[in-house]
C-alpha cells in the first residue's frame, strides 16, 4: 500500500521537530524565553520518537517513558520560569548575554 | 487474505490514516518553526500551543490516546499555560532580544541541516533495518492503551513513578521559594506568635463599671 504510513514517517516528524528547537535556540540566543519554548519542542520530538517506537514493536515502556518525559519537561519549565521571573525582578531585564551577576 | 470489499475498506482507512498524519505533521511542523521565528513571544506560545495540540493529533493516529490527552492536559493547559503568563507579566522589550537573530541564522542554519540530514538517515535505517524489521512481538487483545499502560506503571514501574512525583514535588516547592517574596509594609500572618499565644497574653478579664466601657 503506497499511503501506508510507518515508523520512518513520525521519526521524521521527530528529526525535523529537534532540529527546530535546536534551530530555535540558535537563533534566539538573547531571548530565554525562546530558548525555553525551544528546549519544549525538543522534548516534543523526543516524546514523538518514543511513543513511535512503543507502538511499531508493540512494547509499553516508550509510552511509560514518554509519561516521564513529560514530567520532568513540566518540572522544568516550573522552575526555569520561576529562575526568569526572579531574574526579572532582580535585573528588570532578561537578556541572557549579559547575565554574568553570579560570577565572582 | 482479505475479501474485495475489506480490502477496499482498509485501502481507504489507510488513505484517510496517511492524509490525516500529512496534515497534523505539516502543521506541527509550521507551526513549530513559528514558534521559533515569532517576532512576539506571545505569538511563540500561541504557536506551541498549535504544535503540541497536533502532536496530539499524531499520537491518537498512533494509538497512544493516553499520552494524547496527557499532552493536551499537561502542556496546553499548564505548561503553555504558564509560558503565557510569564510572557505577559514581564514588562520586557522584545525587539531588542531579537537582534542577533540574522548574525546566528547562517551558522544556526548549517548545525541544523546537517543535524537533520544526520537524524534522517539514522532514522531511516533503524525503521528499515532495526527491531522494528523483526515479527512484532504479541500484544493483549481487547485491552485500551490506558490499561496497558497502567498494568505496567502501577506494577513494574512504581518506584519511577514515585521519583516523578518526588521530581514534581521539588519543581514546585523550588518555584514557590525562587518567586516568593516580602514586601515591606504588607500584614502577613506569623504563625509562631499565633500558637505561642496563651490564655494569659490573649485574654484580659476586665469589669467595666456600668456606663463608662473599656478604653484601650
Amino acid at each position: 500500500m503506497s499511503g501506508s504510513i510507518g515508523l520512518s514517517h513520525y521519526l521524521a516528524v521527530a528529526a525535523i521537530l529537534f532540529t527546530i528547537g535546536v534551530f530555535g535556540i540558535f537563533v534566539n540566543r538573547r531571548n530565554i524565553i525562546v530558548i525555553l519554548m525551544a528546549i519544549e519542542l525538543i522534548l516534543l520530538a523526543v516524546n514523538i520518537n518514543l511513543v513511535a517506537f512503543s507502538i511499531f514493536l508493540h512494547d509499553v515502556t516508550g509510552q511509560i517513558f514518554a509519561m516521564f518525559v513529560l514530567t520532568v519537561a513540566a518540572a522544568e519549565a516550573a522552575v526555569g520560569l520561576a529562575i526568569l521571573v526572579t531574574f526579572f525582578r532582580n535585573r528588570g531585564d532578561i537578556s541572557v548575554d549579559d547575565a554574568s551577576m553570579m560570577k565572582g | 487474505m482479505l475479501q474485495g470489499g475489506e480490502q477496499r475498506d482498509c485501502n481507504r482507512y489507510m488513505d484517510l490514516t496517511a492524509i490525516a498524519f500529512y496534515v497534523l505533521a505539516t502543521i506541527t511542523v509550521l507551526s513549530a518553526l513559528a514558534v521559533v521565528t515569532a517576532r512576539n513571544p506571545v505569538h511563540s506560545v500561541l504557536f506551541l500551543i498549535l504544535s503540541f495540540f497536533t502532536a496530539a493529533g499524531l499520537f491518537v493516529l498512533l494509538g497512544a490516546e493516553f499520552l494524547a490527552m496527557l499532552l493536551v492536559v499537561v502542556y496546553v493547559g499548564a505548561v503553555a499555560v504558564l509560558f503565557l503568563f510569564v510572557v505577559m507579566m514581564l514588562d520586557v522589550d522584545f525587539g531588542s532580544l531579537r537582534t542577533g537573530f540574522a548574525r546566528y541564522l547562517p551558522i544556526g542554519g548549517v548545525v541544523a541541516a546537517v543535524l537533520l540530514a544526520e537524524m534522517m538517515l539514522v532514522s531511516s535505517a533503524v525503521a528499515e533495518h532495526g527491531a522494528v524489521s523483526l515479527p512484532r512481538a504479541p500484544m493483549a487483545a481487547g485491552v485500551s492503551n490506558i490499561e496497558t499502560i497502567g498494568r505496567v506503571l502501577y506494577t513494574d514501574y512504581v518506584y519511577f513513578f514515585q521519583a516523578a512525583g518526588m521530581v514534581l514535588l521539588t519543581a514546585m516547592i523550588g518555584a514557590i521559594v525562587l518567586t516568593l517574596r516580602h514586601k515591606p509594609g504588607v500584614k502577613r500572618q506569623v504563625i509562631a506568635d499565633q500558637t505561642a499565644r496563651t490564655t494569659a497574653t490573649g485574654m484580659k478579664i476586665m469589669q467595666p463599671r456600668s456606663g463608662e466601657g473599656v478604653s484601650e
